[in-house]
């Protein structure tokens, strides 16, 4: 069975419509990657996986039963956010709010959750800096703490959205390269919001591109062909292979192409 | 004469009612500093004013005026629950229009001027037997709030996207926080008046941040840091007949700057000793 399934889901913000009858399943160990640009609805389908928004048509199931109800406990990544450097917050005492911070009162860890502390601590090698005030570390290494508070609960599914923003490239390939270590030993599916699939181009099953409208599923060779996101965008997209990096070249929000056309004259 | 004041039963009461207020204060201000609401705090204070300059106009009891201000304030920003600079600017054109009118009320009120002194600058030596118990009663409740709604309180604090994703219910936390900050302002109000409040729930908190990295340590500091400063305070203005509040305020500050050198000098050691880098964090 599917560890997650969405159903003919629809997403609508007044009239506009942002997508309608998506469906997916996704499986034990899989790697999927949710992109496409702006405004399209890939944070708001992540909230609706996690229980926070209600998809105007269609239903979603985790582990069984709908995200509302929380039955199978979901591993969630943010977009970076830098902590405050005055902070009074260690490393370790990030990741045990990914434990027990739902929890009321003050609570007291007993063995078993620190040594599940310590676990998912050592999985994304923060071990060095886990006392350290999380203020005071790299965007990078907050983000590997963020990984460790996401699975230090065992989650049956990972959710990600834009982890990557605004790392160097060495922290983008280790936190990918973490995620993808999880999936494949514990076999906890991964949902990756990005802009960008180069990152994960080596690690994705498959990838769910929003367009305005129109979506399409697939392996990354289907679904990022010139031939796919011209037909999603209705006009005419290249998808170029540089030097093992996808371009997407043509996109109506293609911003960057635009400008240096502008700036020829 | 110092040792005479001790022995009075109103310096007593006065140093436990510093105590209660410290205790909690402290408390709260981790979390009003982690949040980032030394505004709302002012804030709150202020329209604390407002509500006992309201009471006299109505011959009640000042102190009530002043929970009803704090508490309806506390409710609306809880509900609100704003973040950045929205919040800062909703929050400075609350907190005009709230003096304004607490000016209007004084005017109204025909009776002595120093009760509204009072509340501007406080008047600990002036708090009587049943106000004390009072105090320890609304601080009973303010600690039983922060001990239930602790972990959360903390996961928002820090994290608010992924506690949401957690199914922590951010709203009625928020209106949780902003309700215990309110109580807090109000005794707090009472031991260093409206004007002085930062000094007991902002300044401990933030000078307890500069020091240490663990969550609870930081409360301990914090508390530690408001306790010293207010009795202290009390202590000194028997020796010198000087305001309490100001002598409240010049320790609770002193110990800020203290803890900021402390951090900068621990900071600098640190850099220069990149072969163990870490060690400094490994020491606490």
């Amino acid at each position: 069975m599917s560890v997650a399934a969405a159903d003919r889901l629809s997403l609508r913000f007044g009239d506009r419509v942002l997508w309608e009858d998506l469906s997916f399943e996704l499986e034990r160990g899989e790697l999927l990657a949710v992109l496409g640009p702006n405004g399209t609805g890939k944070t708001s389908l992540l909230r609706i996986l996690l229980g926070l928004l209600e998809p105007s048509g269609g239903s979603v199931r985790i582990d069984g039963c709908p995200p509302r109800e929380r039955c199978g406990r979901i591993g969630y990544v943010p977009q970076q956010r830098i902590f405050d450097r005055d902070l009074a917050l260690r490393g370790r005492d990030l990741v045990r709010l990914g434990l027990d911070g739902h929890r009321w009162g003050f609570g007291r860890l007993d063995g078993e959750g620190r040594s599940r502390i310590e676990a998912a601590l050592a999985e994304v090698g923060a071990g060095d800096y886990a006392d350290a005030p999380v203020g005071r570390l790299s965007g990078g290494e907050q983000q590997r703490l963020r990984v460790a508070q996401a699975i230090v609960a065992d989650p049956v599914l990972l959710l990600a959205d834009e982890p990557l923003l605004s790392l160097d490239l060495a922290h983008q390939r280790a936190v990918v390269e973490l995620l993808d270590a999880r999936r494949r030993a514990a076999g906890t599916p991964v949902v990756f919001v990005t802009h960008d699939v180069n990152p994960v181009l080596h690690s994705v099953d498959r990838v769910l591109y929003l367009a305005p409208g129109r979506w399409a599923i697939g392996t990354p060779d289907e679904v990022m062909t010139s031939e796919t996101l011209s037909r999603l965008y209705g006009t005419d997209v290249d998808v170029l292979d540089v030097r093992g990096r996808i371009v997407v070249v043509g996109t109506p929000d293609d911003q960057h192409v635009h400008h240096v056309g502008e700036h020829a004259h | 004469m110092f040792t005479q004041l001790l022995a009075q039963h109103f310096v007593h009461t006065a140093l436990w009612s510093g105590a209660v207020v410290a205790v909690v204060a402290g408390v709260i201000g981790v979390f009003v500093v982690t949040r980032g609401m030394s505004f709302a705090v002012h804030a709150i204070s202020e329209l604390g004013f407002t509500g006992a300059a309201g009471a006299l106009v109505l011959g009640i009891d000042p102190v009530l005026g002043m929970l009803g201000g704090s508490l309806l304030l506390g409710l609306v920003l809880g509900l609100l629950s704003l973040r950045g600079r929205e919040r800062d600017s909703a929050i400075g054109a609350v907190l005009a229009f709230g003096l304004g009118v607490g000016i209007l009320l004084l005017s109204l009120y025909q009776g002595y001027a120093t009760e509204a002194t009072n509340l501007l600058f406080g008047s600990i030596v002036g708090v009587s037997d049943a106000q004390l118990r009072n105090l320890a009663i609304v601080a009973a409740i303010v600690l039983a709030g922060v001990a239930v709604l602790y972990r959360p309180l903390l996961f928002t604090s820090v994290d608010p996207e992924i506690a949401a994703a957690r199914g922590v219910p951010l709203r009625a936390l928020s209106v949780g926080i902003f309700l215990l900050l309110a109580l807090t302002t109000a005794e707090a109000i009472q031991v260093v008046g409206v004007l002085l409040v930062l000094t007991l729930v902002i300044t401990p908190a933030a000078a307890a941040q500069r020091l240490t990295g663990r969550p609870a340590l930081a409360l301990v500091l914090s508390v530690a840091i408001a306790l010293v400063s207010t009795e202290g305070g009390i202590l000194l203005s028997l020796e010198k007949p000087w305001p309490t509040s100001f002598f409240i305020s010049a320790i609770s500050f002193a110990a800020y700057l203290a803890a900021r050198v402390l951090a900068a000098t621990r900071e600098r050691q640190k850099r220069l000793t990149p072969s163990a880098p870490r060690r400094v964090w490994a020491v606490r």
